[in-house]
This record gives structure tokens, C-alpha cells and sequence, in this order.
């Protein structure tokens, strides 16, 4: 009982009201740190009330290198969340704008990609292409999945040629990078949006950190990896607060959507 | 259900592999280059912010076709090795590979690249000059160029690192090549949290020519029987062959097939039901 009438911050341990943390969008009151979202709470959070509609669900699970211990892990991971994979798509309304929308969710096996999350991405996009709709993807993986073998690594292939073929024919993509998004993904999709947003603290780059520790053995600068270290470095476009995330998006539709109103052509 | 003997062989057949790809007197890129094309000239730099050892660029003649190489470049000696950062490449790298690959579109030269990385570099300066930006960049720009683009991974191909010059028209890979999501010593670090079980992992991951020829993810398997002369041979008739079947496509064909090659990897997928294969195992 108690325990559902409370969490703990993870960064720095304070005990908070649900109901208060929840108000305050999963951020700690006391460190201003991010809890990480589930994708039902980012939903609630970024779109407009009761307009989300799922596209290609996918309840199956597929092995395609026969990787031993990885039905079992899936199963582990569906009979605790109800997830059955690592990405979440559909249509929704931001600001009764459509938009197509992606969302992450880290409790299946880190967000990794693997054969499903690239194909649901690939669809995301051409689905967009043929409707007209902006992407929105919600980022949040510890890369490519590696009980998928050569299959993950060639969806950073598809996934970005898809964003690719979005992109020519003139589609917005905004890229919100959520905690952590990192390795395959970030090499992939992730960093390829004509706006990059990050939510404040998120864990983003390429390598690990421990495999950049002991490969090179070179000491770690503070911040090392952080939104604000790859902002100040000229990788993201903006910083962006939970509690404006929604009106931020909202506004960056409503410019690219001025098309009637178009007299550069 | 697979005998453990017989499993225990494919693995080691995998790790044995994977020995073999990491070789240090194994051929390079920079002798294959010299071996396989004409009046090679390296061109340099990224014209950001340097230029990456890793990576040896530039243009040549192939039965007097112009082409646009890159190869990432290991070296033999731990000298060598150490110079050329055991062929794993820095953003800057990337961006050199994009620069040359934006000027063989403009002049309309097909794009060989050799492949041979443990991995990208893994490094702060190159995390803070955007190392997962250029990889996308050069997977978003690569699937787009309307000149073939031939790979062969004639090494190591270690993940993204090596995929940023691996989205071609083609992918060959040498007989003893290894082309794999994560490297044996990382997955198994990661999730036995033993990297002494990385051959283990080598079978697991199907690293292997064969096992990727099998699943259609690689092309062509180029044979490494013979003296390096030989192989070089070999590896020049199936570039030459290669290059004379896009020459038969227009610029838009050659862009779609690349795509579609990439776009078909999962396209099977239906978002229903529980895979059939999985059941058995």
C-alpha cells in the first residue's frame, strides 16, 4: 500500500507522493531529475486526450538467428509489462495537429532495436509519407538488440533510408531523445530528425561508457554524454522541460504547417 | 534439435573465424587498393575538423572505369595498427567517406568500400564530435546516391561502424570475414557477463560468411583460396562484374534497388502471430 503511495528518486533518493510526482511529470521535485516514462504516460503527457489510434501492433515474437535464452527473456519481459516489443506507433493530435508518433519504452529489453522496432520505424515513416503527417519519435534504447544478430544492424540500414525517403519528399521529423538513447539507435533514426529536441540529463552518444573507459582508458569529462554536453557541442537543437515539451512540439508543427499560406515554392 | 557436438563445431567454425578476420598479417585495404585498381590517387580530410587515419580514400581507374574507393585501413605491424587506429573510425572519418562518396555522385563514379573495423572509434573527442550524427548521416546519404555502391567486407565488419560504408547495391564478403551486430567479447561481457564465452557467442551470433549468405544479408561470398595475387584477381572480376551489371541500370534504378534491399530485411513481418521457427527450438 505504501508503496504505491510513494517513489523514491532515483538520483538522489527522496521520498515523493505519487500523486505529487505524477503532477510534476515523473521529474523529482527536490533534483529536478527524470524519471523515465513508460510510453502510455508519454502519450498522456505530448498528445491530445483519447487521440491516439496504435498502428501495426505486433503481439508475436520473432527469433530470427535462433538466439538461445531470447523467447525466454521476452516471455519474462510480457508476463511482468505486457509488452511484447520496445516501440509503440500510431496516429494521435498534438494541438489538433495530426501527427504520426513513436514511442520507446525501455522496460522491453532497454528499447533495443532489433527486427520489429526497425520494420514498426519504417513503417512510421512511409505510413507519414502517404498520409502527409509530421514524425514524432520518442527515442529511448541501449541500441541495436543483440539477440538478433546481423538483423538488428541492418535496420539502422532501413530505418534511416527510411527517414531518408520521408525526408525527400519534404516530411518534418522531430526527434525527441529521451533517457538513454544511445549505441544503434542513435547512430540510426535518432539523430537524423530536421529538429533535434532532448529532454534535460538524458544519457545520449555512440559507445558505452565503460567500453570507452577501458578501451582508451581516457578519464571521462563531467557531463560527459548528457543533453547539455552534446547541446554544447552543436548535436541537438534544444533542451526541453516536460512540462513544455507538449506546447514546444505543438509550436514547430504549427510553422511547418503553414503550407496554404506557402508563396516560396 | 541440433547435437551439442555439432554445435560446439559451429561455434568454434565461427571464433575460428573470427581469428581469422582479426589477423594482423591478413591483406588490408590499402594493399588490395594497389593491387586491384589503376593510378590510385588518396585524396584527404574531412574539411571539418581533420583526417581520419583509419580511413584511406580516394580515386582510381578499374579497367579504365573511374571509381571512388574507401577503405578502412588496419596496417600489419602493431605500428601500423596503432596509426591507423586498428581500423576503427572517428566521426571524422565518416564525413571524409561522405565527402568523397557527395563528390563520386557529382562526377558519376561508382563507390567501392572495403570494410575492415572492430568497431567505430570509441573515444571521447570522438563522442564529442557526434560519432552516432555521422554514422546516421552516412547510412541517410548512402541509401540515396543514384551511383552503385559495391562493398566488400574483407575483415572485420564490427557493427555500425562498419554498416556506415556497407549500405550498397552489393555486399560481398571474403571467405574468412566476420560481419556481426556487437563483437563475441561484447555480448559476451554483456550478457553472460564473461567475455571468456565470446567464441560461444561467435556461433550464437552467426557471424560468419556462410551463416549471412544463408540469410540473404550479404550477396556474394568471394573465395580466399590462393595466393593474395589470386584473391586480388578475384576480388577485381567481381567488382568488374558488379559494375557492369549496374551499368545497365539508370541512375533512379540503381538508387531503388539499393533501398529495396535494405527496405525487404523484416518487410515479411506480419503483426499478428507468433513465429513458427521459434516454437521448435
Amino acid at each position: 500500500m505504501a508503496q504505491n503511495l510513494f517513489v523514491k528518486c532515483k538520483e538522489c533518493g527522496t521520498i515523493i507522493e505519487r500523486k505529487k510526482y505524477a503532477e510534476n511529470n515523473d521529474v523529482c521535485n527536490v533534483c529536478d531529475s527524470y524519471g523515465t516514462l513508460d510510453y502510455k504516460k508519454r502519450l498522456a503527457m505530448v498528445i491530445d486526450h483519447d487521440t491516439f489510434e496504435e498502428t501495426n501492433i505486433h503481439t508475436g515474437f520473432y527469433n530470427p538467428i535462433d538466439f538461445p535464452g531470447y523467447l525466454e527473456k521476452h516471455e519474462k519481459i510480457k508476463s511482468k509489462t505486457g509488452l511484447t516489443e520496445a516501440i509503440v506507433t500510431g496516429k494521435a493530435c498534438i494541438n489538433e495537429q495530426k501527427v504520426m508518433i513513436g514511442i520507446m519504452d525501455t522496460r522491453y529489453m532497454m528499447g533495443s532495436m532489433g527486427i520489429i522496432v526497425g520494420e514498426k520505424v519504417t513503417r512510421l515513416f512511409e505510413d507519414a509519407k502517404e498520409l502527409k503527417y509530421p514524425v514524432i519519435i520518442f527515442t529511448a534504447s541501449g541500441g541495436a538488440r543483440m539477440q538478433e544478430g546481423i538483423f538488428s544492424l541492418m535496420q539502422m540500414a532501413k530505418t534511416a533510408a527510411a527517414v531518408s525517403s520521408f525526408g525527400e519528399s519534404g516530411g518534418l521529423y522531430i526527434s525527441v531523445l529521451t533517457n538513454p538513447t544511445t549505441g544503434g539507435v542513435s547512430a540510426s533514426f535518432a539523430f537524423l530528425g530536421d529538429i533535434i529536441v532532448a529532454e534535460p540529463g538524458a544519457l545520449i552518444g555512440f559507445a558505452g561508457k565503460r567500453v570507452i573507459e577501458q578501451t582508451i582508458n581516457e578519464v571521462l569529462p563531467p557531463n560527459f554524454q548528457t543533453s547539455e554536453y552534446l547541446f554544447e557541442h552543436g548535436y541537438i537543437d534544444m533542451i526541453v522541460e516536460r512540462k513544455t515539451l507538449k506546447d514546444t512540439l505543438g509550436q514547430i508543427l504549427k510553422i511547418h504547417s503553414q503550407e496554404e499560406n506557402q508563396i516560396f515554392q | 534439435m541440433k547435437s551439442s557436438s555439432n554445435e560446439e563445431l559451429e561455434n568454434n567454425n565461427a571464433w575460428s573465424k573470427v581469428l581469422l578476420a582479426r589477423k594482423i598479417t591478413r591483406f588490408r585495404s590499402l594493399e588490395m587498393i594497389k593491387n586491384v585498381f589503376d593510378s590510385f590517387i588518396p585524396l584527404h580530410g574531412d574539411r571539418g575538423i581533420g583526417d581520419d587515419k583509419s580511413i584511406i580514400g580516394g580515386i582510381a581507374l578499374l579497367n579504365h572505369q573511374a571509381v571512388t574507393i574507401i577503405g578502412q585501413q588496419k596496417g600489419n605491424t602493431p605500428r601500423e595498427m596503432e596509426y591507423h587506429q586498428y581500423g576503427m573510425t572517428k566521426p571524422e572519418g565518416y564525413r571524409k567517406s561522405l565527402r568523397l562518396m557527395r563528390q563520386a555522385e557529382k562526377f558519376r563514379r561508382p563507390i567501392i568500400c572495403l570494410i575492415d573495423t572492430p568497431g567505430a572509434f570509441p573515444g571521447v573527442l570522438a563522442e564529442e564530435n557526434g560519432q552516432a550524427e555521422a554514422i546516421a548521416r552516412n547510412l541517410y546519404e548512402m541509401a540515396n546516391f543514384t551511383v552503385p555502391i559495391v562493398s566488400i567486407i574483407i575483415g572485420e565488419g564490427g557493427s555500425g561502424g562498419a554498416l556506415a560504408l556497407g549500405v550498397a547495391n552489393r555486399v560481398f564478403m571474403m571467405e574468412n570475414a566476420v560481419y556481426s551486430v556487437v563483437s563475441p567479447e561484447g555480448c559476451a561481457s554483456i550478457l553472460c557477463k564473461d567475455s571468456r564465452k565470446a567464441p560461444d557467442m561467435a556461433g550464437n551470433l552467426k557471424v560468419t560468411a556462410r551463416d549471412l549468405k544463408n540469410y540473404g544479408v550479404i550477396d556474394e561470398i568471394i573465395s580466399e583460396e590462393g595466393t593474395n595475387e589470386v584473391i586480388f584477381n578475384r576480388i577485381k572480376q567481381n567488382i568488374n562484374k558488379e559494375l557492369l551489371r549496374c551499368s545497365q541500370l539508370n541512375g533512379e534504378e540503381v538508387r531503388k534497388e539499393r533501398i529495396e534491399k535494405f527496405r525487404k530485411i523484416g518487410s515479411e513481418i506480419t503483426f499478428t502471430q507468433y513465429d513458427t521457427r521459434v516454437k521448435k527450438s
